[in-house]
């Protein structure tokens, strides 16, 4: 399984998938309809590396993490 | 050296203990910046939320390469709420000569605030509100849509 979390202002619940690559991630939060606006704006990183492509693949355990933008200081 | 506290920043005890750290490592420069809350917008303060997994990641990342020109680089934030007039935000960079740290503070704050995973929040009327529109994208979003 894999542990997909939604960071800061994101307000969903963090998932647990059988998914094996970030593109099986993408179809399903695309249909998420709350997921719709933050897909486009936030970064992904995958056990705590952000990534830059979605041809990624993904293993047992991992944790996927959504950053929205950001805004510290 | 990344310092997060769960309360409004103390300026003075935080700059005193950086200098203490640092008065004889032999820096010829030590320049602070002290990020305060300002009152706009009717806010009452603001709020933070903070990843510190990745925010470590790129912190050391920057001390890597601050590291590669003698200098050092410190940061505190906080996290939850920091009312008006309080700090939320200090980094200083120490080097041994001045035109490094001018430079890399500049830097490195600029950086900070499009990369550093820190969600900020405006206190109003009761409300915790996402600044969105303060907000910037971290390079490379959007693989997912």
């Amino acid at each position: 399984m894999v542990r997909v979390e939604f960071l800061g202002p994101i307000q969903k619940k963090p998932l647990e998938l059988d998914i094996n690559n970030l593109n099986e991630l993408a179809k399903i939060l695309q249909d998420d309809g709350e997921m719709q606006e933050w897909l486009k704006n936030s970064a992904v990183a995958v056990n705590d590396t952000l990534v830059s492509s979605r041809d990624f693949a993904l293993n047992d355990g991992d944790r996927v993490a959504l950053l929205p933008p950001v805004c510290g200081g | 050296m990344l310092y997060i506290y769960d309360r409004p920043l103390d300026v003075p005890t935080i700059l005193g203990d950086w200098y203490a750290q640092e008065a004889t490592s032999n820096y010829g420069a030590y320049i602070p910046f002290v990020g305060t809350v300002r009152s706009e917008d009717n806010i009452d303060g603001l709020s933070f939320d903070i990843y510190e997994p990745i925010l470590e990641k790129w912190f050391n990342d920057w001390q890597d390469k601050a590291k590669a020109k003698g200098a050092v680089i410190k940061m505190a934030h906080s996290r939850g709420d920091v009312m008006l007039h309080e700090s939320s935000y200090i980094a200083a960079v120490f080097s041994p000569k001045r035109r490094v740290a001018l430079e890399f503070i500049d830097e490195f704050v600029e950086d900070f605030k499009a990369s550093a995973p820190i969600w900020k929040y405006d206190l109003r009327d009761g409300k915790r509100i996402y600044a969105k529109d303060r907000s910037t994208a971290i390079k490379g979003s959007g693989i997912l849509s």
